[in-house]
């Protein structure tokens, strides 16, 4: 990409040229410049994420319900009863959320691998040029353009149990079931979610090894070439391992993303998830919009925020290091 | 690996003709879906599914509008979206900028920072983001709650961590002797980053602001909170449909469609800018 930049002449003298006797406001300035150019960034994330994030915290302390919602400040602490609500697992509100966390782990894992798998798979098969390449690229990247609601808007239709195509498909042409089956009610709603998700999800995948594959330098596939390596042992030697850097960030950001997706769920069933697939994001969206307990909704958003962190933390030291090593 | 002496195997070009036909099919299936069930009588998607319509009509596409407001939906969509994205661009820029070519006290703090507010869970701000903009609304009369300037204002933070992410690696691929010589030729810093800069990192900047636009355009949780009958965006709206007693399938699959194409076009349009902007900057 460098080389644009050095076709983009370097502009005429701008008349500003004289600046010379002051140097010493023009250092003061310089050394303030940075941060009066990160100010508005910084502002608008304290106000749109970190005040909401303490405020959230210091609501999970108060007991929080729709009485005090005009001045939640006048509400009573509550200390940790709202956490331990959240986490006593023998009680209905402790063994739900529990539930909704298992769901959302084993559903997450699931759609990370296979956007994962799908998508380098993609890239590394459209590595090559051939015909068709350009439009089929373009083709791939529609599902992740597409608005999130008009796409899962669109699955909803194909999921149901009359009109649907899915069930045409499997029970009227296939005969694969006996009876036409429920897909976004019951056990089934886990795998309809799970194909929405993968079908959203894998294009973005695609496109990050897509870009991480131009920076595999071609000497290296020549060398392997000359050395006798076919395409197969090029891809395994030479490509997989290249993409490592870009995978392990790839990785984390498709875990946050589909452990914290709401649009997906909430559009596919609604403001109630069934059971199979009660996501926690939209369990918490429930849990306080619905039971309007606020309190035990932040305490299980703190939770979620917790565990998050934990996971973050320990892949990046395992994957640093273990990459690190595998330098070495 | 296109002009390596050794052709692929065959194995090779079959997995692949495999792999990617039945890639195809599972991309295309709902787009096709999409498109024919927006162009069938309603008789089409009351009963069993059929793959051909048993007749065009373009009659879905004239009743979107007045089945629900449509058009104000859309309207708002635009301007939510539209102010959000050139916010959000602007900001990252001057960001991008100061943490690309300045050392100074904080910078790491502020990366990482920047960075981890893509962790949270959304949820988890919801609430408390309410509350404030209620607050704000009550102290100063600015109304931020149910106003169209709260959604740009929650919006463009959330596409604003991963743009300027993306922007420090596009700006640090740009020579630093191009902006010395501006600031050798009197630019001052401000000039340097916008006359030399900003031109060469055009691709970065397109890429991130379709993502910007694209974040706002499709976001649902926020807006199914923050907004009021006025002002109320398409990924609300467009829920409309399917509250009614008939659902309206072919309507609904008229109305997915009108409100993609402006954004799938854009992005199908500059998505070579942003895989060139990902291969210079996110994933270096």
């Amino acid at each position: 990409m460098t080389t644009t930049a050095f076709k983009e002449p370097v502009r005429e003298t701008s008349p500003a040229a004289t600046r010379e006797p002051r140097r010493r406001t023009g250092r003061i300035r310089r050394t303030s410049l940075p941060y009066l150019l990160l100010l508005p960034a910084l502002l608008l994330e304290l106000l749109v994420h970190l005040v909401p994030m303490v405020i959230g915290i210091v609501m999970s302390f108060k007991e929080l319900t729709q009485f005090y919602i005009r001045d939640w400040g006048s509400a009573p602490w509550s200390g940790l009863g709202n956490y331990k609500v959240s986490v006593d697992f023998d009680a209905p509100v402790g063994e739900a959320l529990l539930h909704s966390f298992f769901v959302t782990v084993g559903f997450t894992l699931l759609s990370v691998g296979l956007c994962w798998l799908i998508g380098t798979a993609a890239a590394v098969f459209m590595q090559d040029t051939f015909r068709g390449r350009g439009l089929l690229r373009a083709l791939f990247l529609v599902p992740y353009a597409l608005p999130v609601y008009a796409a899962v808007i669109t699955w909803v239709f194909m999921f149901q149990h009359d009109n649907g195509l899915v069930n045409h498909v499997l029970h009227d042409q296939l005969h694969l079931t006996g009876k036409p089956s429920f897909w976004l009610i019951g056990d089934n709603s886990f795998y309809a979610l799970l194909t929405v998700s993968v079908w959203k999800g894998w294009p973005f995948a695609f496109l990050i090894v897509t870009a991480g594959l131009q920076n595999i330098p071609r000497e290296l596939y020549e060398a392997a070439a000359l050395d006798g390596a076919g395409t197969w042992q090029q891809i395994r030697r030479i490509t997989l391992p290249s993409l490592r850097p870009v995978n392990q960030v790839l990785v984390l950001v498709l875990f946050l993303w589909t452990f914290n997706d709401f649009n997906t769920p909430y559009v596919l069933f609604g403001k109630a998830a069934p059971e199979a697939a009660d996501l926690v994001s939209v369990h918490i969206y429930q849990a306080s919009f619905v039971t309007w307990n606020f309190g035990t909704g932040s305490a299980m958003s703190v939770l979620l925020l917790l565990f998050l962190l934990v996971v973050t933390g320990g892949y990046l030291l395992l994957t640093s290091r273990g990459r690190r090593a595998f330098d070495v | 690996m296109s002009d390596s002496p050794m052709a692929p195997p065959r194995s090779f070009l079959w997995s692949r003709r495999i792999f990617l036909t039945l890639l195809t099919g599972f991309v295309l299936v709902p787009v096709y879906v999409m498109v024919s069930s927006s162009l069938k009588p309603l008789a089409d998607v009351t009963g069993t599914f059929r793959w051909l319509p048993s007749g065009l009509t373009l009659r879905p596409y004239v009743d979107i509008w007045s089945t629900v407001p449509l058009a104000t939906y859309f309207v708002n969509s635009l301007i939510v979206a539209g102010a959000a994205t050139i916010c959000s661009v602007m900001i990252a820029v001057f960001a991008a900028y100061a943490v690309s070519r300045y050392d100074f006290r904080g910078k790491r703090v502020f990366t990482v920072t920047v960075l981890s507010t893509q962790m949270f869970p959304g949820i988890l701000f919801l609430l408390p983001l309410f509350l404030i903009y209620v607050n704000i609304g009550n102290a100063t009369g600015i109304a931020l709650f149910g106003s169209r300037g709260g959604l740009i204002l929650t919006y463009l933070t959330f596409s604003l961590p991963f743009s300027i992410w993306m922007l420090i690696g596009y700006f640090d691929s740009v020579p630093r002797e191009l902006d010395e010589a501006a600031l050798v030729d009197g630019c001052g810093p401000l000039g340097a980053l916008l006359r030399i800069v900003v031109p060469a990192a055009i691709p970065g900047i397109v890429a991130v602001a379709v993502y910007a636009f694209m974040t706002a355009w499709g976001e649902v949780l926020f807006a199914s909170v923050m907004t009021d009958d006025t002002t109320r965006t398409l990924a609300v709206g467009l829920q409309g449909y399917s509250t009614l007693n008939d659902v309206y399938w072919n309507q609904i699959m008229a109305a997915s469609l009108v409100v993609s194409v402006p954004v799938v076009a854009g992005f199908l349009l500059l998505q070579r800018y942003l895989v060139a902007g990902l291969t210079a900057g996110a994933v270096k």
